[in-house]
């Protein structure tokens, strides 16, 4: 069980929590699972999501572990110069 | 893959010389080829038709006039483009945008497009194309965009993230919020607030290099096309789905790229210049006016922000609290968004809050622009914290050194920081001799902070090892800056053998696994990793190979400074093997020796910098002039330390034209007044002084090398350094940028007024 | 448009072209003549980057006809090394990293050529505000100013 803080306008998609408890192993999983509890959050994944674990940032990788206590919090993707 | 990506703390040896780039002899010589530098046999000549209207359905367009022109080969409108986007918005506003489908949207809008044996030939074809406009109102300005009463930019956008689903269509598209804690209770706590609204106008990235490409469409359905552009990858799958193509049949090369910063992460005109191709069977080169680079490509966004500061006398802040407006051009983005995530990330806040807006308005379609949208947030937030440094009388460095996020912060757009730059900057500013040195009459000294995010992203890159021993580097991530010199350094580091004998390369779609673009100040973060993960394949064949000469076990064969060592007692009487003794021997012991690397360059590391410069008001006409600058930023790692430097002078320069000079004027009707480089003056080589920097080296510790991005973050704290410096020389708060002479005029004669 | 038969002297060499009577000179050396080192930039001779020297005088090319060098003339980017020694603007560009992209780059090369032909010992006010007709994007103008000092130093010195 890992818990997910989401950035404020995603956190109105998921029934107003900002914080929520997803039982996943990795970044996909978590995307699976946070789509079946909050439909709300689909498209929004759909779009992209960056990933931030312990601080660092992950956008493209499925097969990132989360780690057992670890600080998971969701992002918006951004565009870059 | 199993690459271990982390920082090891490794001595260097060519990472952190400062050697002579690959493409310099070509680009002093005159024959590097750019955009528009590439020509094909049997070519014609694009141009593109722009609307003259801000806003205006198009009712008809006649294109039989111009068809019938001799030389004319093609004539195209939206109905050559159909609409292949399969329900994703987003690229059908990047289709809308080539070519407007029903209405025109900004001054400068394409509508239709030839292709003519000439330039003149082109030039008299699109004056035949008769297009019937109905006007329609519109809308230039932020703030008079987000008004309920504003003419609607597109009556199907209803403002995404409320709360409440509205029931009228906005021209706001989005609302974001970001923060942690009770603002409210934080300004309670306050002994001191302050509060204010800013404004920055619109700027554009500059380069000098104007959009240029070559398309050839060929009637086999393949396609070639060469184009200036960050990111060639990228362009090939835009310009592929447009068009129905399968990528692969897209060849895109990228020819060496006259200047970017953001603007050159987008298809503009090239699915244009396809779709002419196919339709005249022939090559067909398109390249942009200076004046269509202003009117019709990527600027940064116009903003409007408050901001709201609370600190109690001991100079701890207790909440902040912004809310940006951000204009997007006409069609949805995520500006806002990105500077509410970044205006107060510099700080340790318990109590923060941020709401973006993101709004429509008649102006072409906002593109990325170097750090894009952390600019701005700085001004709003860096002038604030200036403010109320003054207001509680703590020395402005020393009240952010006090507020500084260090590891372990909270960031304000939530993930907590690992080790990071931000404090040390600070510190290195309060020592730093240009604190210290004396100010003239009518001047100002003024500093701030910047913060930007970095990416990483998917990235691939071949290394191959000739039989001669020199070796071929081919990456993906276009070269903007000097990245060439900078990977050939890494590859030359991770194999042991002198920087030249790399030769670097930027390979072609078709010769190369998918990279992202070159953005987010990842080019030399992403490539360097992937080019650490190819050497290091590279080397256990290497291994492999000096096994086999050596008729031994790989696994008593070590990697040092460029040979195959074999260790081990029984071993002891055999030499070193250089790389290119086992690479003579190559052809007989298995054939060519290669390291591929394909992975997502992850770990991007946060990047914070800190300005300082010193400006001269002249009171009587309100003129600036830059007397000193100076910055100091981490770098992780600085690969070319020379290239790395001048990442921070010429970001720092944007900085300053966007700070006193540089704006998108608009009349009343909606058309651009100044699209030409005599009238959006960008900084000249008199307009400036020397730039000093200073490179902190604060490792990464998701990088092999601890290397972090460069390119972008020097360009977010100008605009507040420079405003806290004319804010200080003028003894008014300035809070509307660009800084130009008559504003700072109006802003010291109103200040006159009031004291009377 | 009948077109015009123009006899010149490009990089020491004679060169004779046909363009049209109101063909710029820029065009003339990128599309008729290969010599695509001259960039456009602007087309309206603000950013400098098509600089060429005409008859000992910096010119823009993009505001000059191709007709008008009939027996005068032109020094372009591409006639400035010798053979493959390069002049000493080119190595103290590339030894100082002025260049990032590098589109400016003839331009400004060309510019500082004639800047130090008729000023050799120029202060760092007078580089900046003989160089001020040139637009660079990258750089911010630090290490531009810091090669073409290094160079004429040694240049003086040869």
């Amino acid at each position: 069980m890992v818990e997910v803080t989401l950035w404020g306008s995603l956190g109105a998609l998921a029934g107003g929590n900002s914080k929520v408890e997803i039982e996943a192993k990795d970044i996909r999983e978590l995307f699976r699972k946070l789509a079946e509890q909050y439909p709300g959050l689909e498209p929004w994944i759909d779009k992209g999501i960056a990933v931030a674990i312990d601080g660092t940032i992950y956008r493209d990788t499925w097969s990132k572990e989360l780690p057992q206590g670890a600080e998971i919090f969701l992002l918006p993707r951004l565009a870059g110069g | 893959m199993n690459f271990d990506p982390r920082f090891s703390g490794r001595k260097f040896t060519s990472v952190g010389t400062r050697p002579i780039r690959p493409d310099g002899v070509d680009k002093v010589t005159g024959r590097a080829r750019y955009g528009a530098d590439f020509n094909m046999a049997g070519q014609l000549v694009g141009r593109i038709l722009r609307s003259p209207h801000a806003h205006a359905r198009i009712i008809k367009i006649d294109t039989s006039k111009a068809e019938k022109l001799a030389g004319v080969k093609a004539v195209i409108t939206a109905a050559d483009l159909p609409d292949l986007t399969n329900g994703d918005a987003a690229m059908y506003d990047v289709l809308d945008n080539c070519m407007a489908r029903t209405k025109a949207l900004y001054d400068g809008h394409a509508v239709a497009a030839v292709a003519a044996i000439d330039a003149r030939t082109a030039r008299q074809a699109l004056k035949l194309i008769e297009v019937e406009y109905e006007l329609l109102p519109h809308v230039t300005d932020v703030d008079e965009a987000a008004k309920h009463k504003a003419p609607l930019i597109n009556d199907a956008i209803f403002t995404e993230g409320l709360e409440e689903k509205p029931v009228k269509p906005s021209n706001v598209t989005k609302r974001s919020q970001f923060g942690h804690g009770d603002v409210h209770q934080g300004f309670g706590q306050a002994d001191f607030i302050v509060e204010r609204s800013f404004k920055t106008e619109q700027t554009h990235q500059g380069y000098i290099e104007p959009h240029a490409c070559v398309a050839n469409f060929s009637s086999d359905g393949t396609a070639d096309l060469w184009v200036c552009t960050q990111g060639h990858f990228v362009y090939r799958q835009h310009c592929a789905q447009l068009l129905g193509m399968e990528a692969s049949k897209l060849r895109v090369t990228s020819s060496e790229i006259g200047g970017g910063f953001g603007g050159k992460t987008h298809v503009w005109a090239e699915p244009v210049a396809l779709a002419l191709s196919r339709k005249a069977g022939r090559p067909v080169k398109l390249v942009m006016t200076r004046d269509e680079v202003f009117r019709a490509s990527g600027p940064t966004s116009a903003t409007s922000i408050d901001v709201k500061i609370g600190a109690r006398k001991d100079g701890t802040i207790t909440a902040a609290e912004a809310t940006l407006r951000y204009s997007c051009g006409p069609y949805a983005g995520s500006w806002a968004e990105i500077g509410a995530m970044t205006a107060f990330a510099c700080y340790k806040l318990d109590n923060v809050k941020t709401v973006g807006y993101e709004v429509l308005v008649n102006r072409p379609k906002t593109a990325a622009y170097r750090a894009p949208s952390a600019p701005m947030a700085a001004f709003a937030v860096e002038s604030a914290v200036d403010e109320l440094a003054k207001m509680i009388g703590m020395d402005p460095v020393d009240f952010r050194i006090k507020n500084a996020a260090q590891e372990g912060t909270r960031s304000s757009y939530g993930p907590v920081y690992g080790p990071i730059g931000i404090g040390p900057t600070l510190e290195a500013v309060k020592s730093h001799p240009h604190m210290k040195a004396p100010l003239g009459e009518n001047q100002g000294r003024g500093m701030a902070c910047g913060f930007w995010f970095n990416f990483g992203g998917q990235t691939c890159t071949d290394l191959n090892i000739g039989m001669d021993g020199s070796v071929s580097l081919a990456v993906g991530t276009v070269d903007v800056g000097g990245s060439r010199a900078s990977l050939s350094l890494v590859a030359a580091e991770e194999l042991g053998i002198a920087y030249e004998h790399v030769k670097a390369v930027v390979a072609d779609t078709s010769s190369l696994g998918y990279n992202d673009m070159t953005d987010g100040s990842r080019g030399t973060f992403s490539s360097s990793m992937a080019t650490i993960s190819a050497a290091r394949n590279a080397i256990k064949i290497l291994r492999e190979r000096a096994a086999q000469m050596w008729d031994i076990a790989v696994d008593d064969v070590v990697w040092e400074m460029g040979h195959a060592v074999a260790k081990g007692e029984k071993h002891g009487n055999l030499g070193k093997l250089s790389l290119k003794e086992i690479a003579v021997e190559s052809g007989k012991t298995g054939g060519p020796i290669a390291g591929h690397s394909e992975l997502v360059a992850d770990g991007a590391g946060v990047s914070f910098a800190t300005h300082i410069c010193d400006i001269e008001v002249d009171p009587e006409t309100g003129a600036t002039r830059v007397i000193r600058y100076t910055v100091v930023q981490d770098a992780g790692k600085a690969v070319h330390p020379t290239y790395v430097e001048g990442q921070y002078q010429g970001g720092a320069a944007q900085g300053i034209g966007w700070a006193l000079n540089e704006e998108y004027i608009y009349g009343k009707d909606g058309r651009l007044q100044n699209p030409g480089f005599l009238d959006y003056r960008i900084p000249v080589c008199s307009d400036l002084p020397m730039i000093d920097t200073q490179i902190l080296e604060i490792p990464n510790p998701n990088h092999p090398y601890g290397v972090r991005g460069v390119g972008e973050t020097s360009i977010v704290p100008p605009l507040a350094a420079i405003a806290n410096a004319v804010s200080n020389a003028a003894g008014v708060r300035m809070t509307h940028i660009p800084m130009s002479p008559p504003r700072i005029l109006a802003a010291i004669e109103a200040e006159r007024e009031w004291s009377k | 448009m009948a077109g015009v038969a123009v006899s010149t002297t490009i990089n020491g060499d004679s060169v004779e072209f046909l363009c049209q009577p109101d063909e710029t000179l820029l065009d003339v050396l990128r599309d008729r003549l290969g010599l695509t080192g001259a960039k456009e930039g602007c087309g309206t001779g603000d950013c400098g980057a098509c600089s060429v020297i005409l008859d000992d005088r910096l010119v823009c090319s993009c505001l000059v006809l191709g007709a008008e060098t009939e027996g005068r003339r032109v020094e372009t980017i591409e006639g400035m090394a010798h053979g493959d020694t390069l002049h000493p603007l080119q190595q103290k560009f590339l030894e100082h990293a002025a260049l990032q992209c590098g589109i400016c780059t003839p331009g400004f090369l060309i510019a500082a050529k004639d800047l130090l032909a008729k000023n050799p010992d120029p202060t760092e006010e007078e580089i900046r505000f003989g160089l001020a007709g040139n637009l660079c994007r990258c750089t911010g103008y630090d290490k531009i100013v810091r090669a073409v000092q290094d160079a004429a130093i040694v240049m003086k010195g040869a």
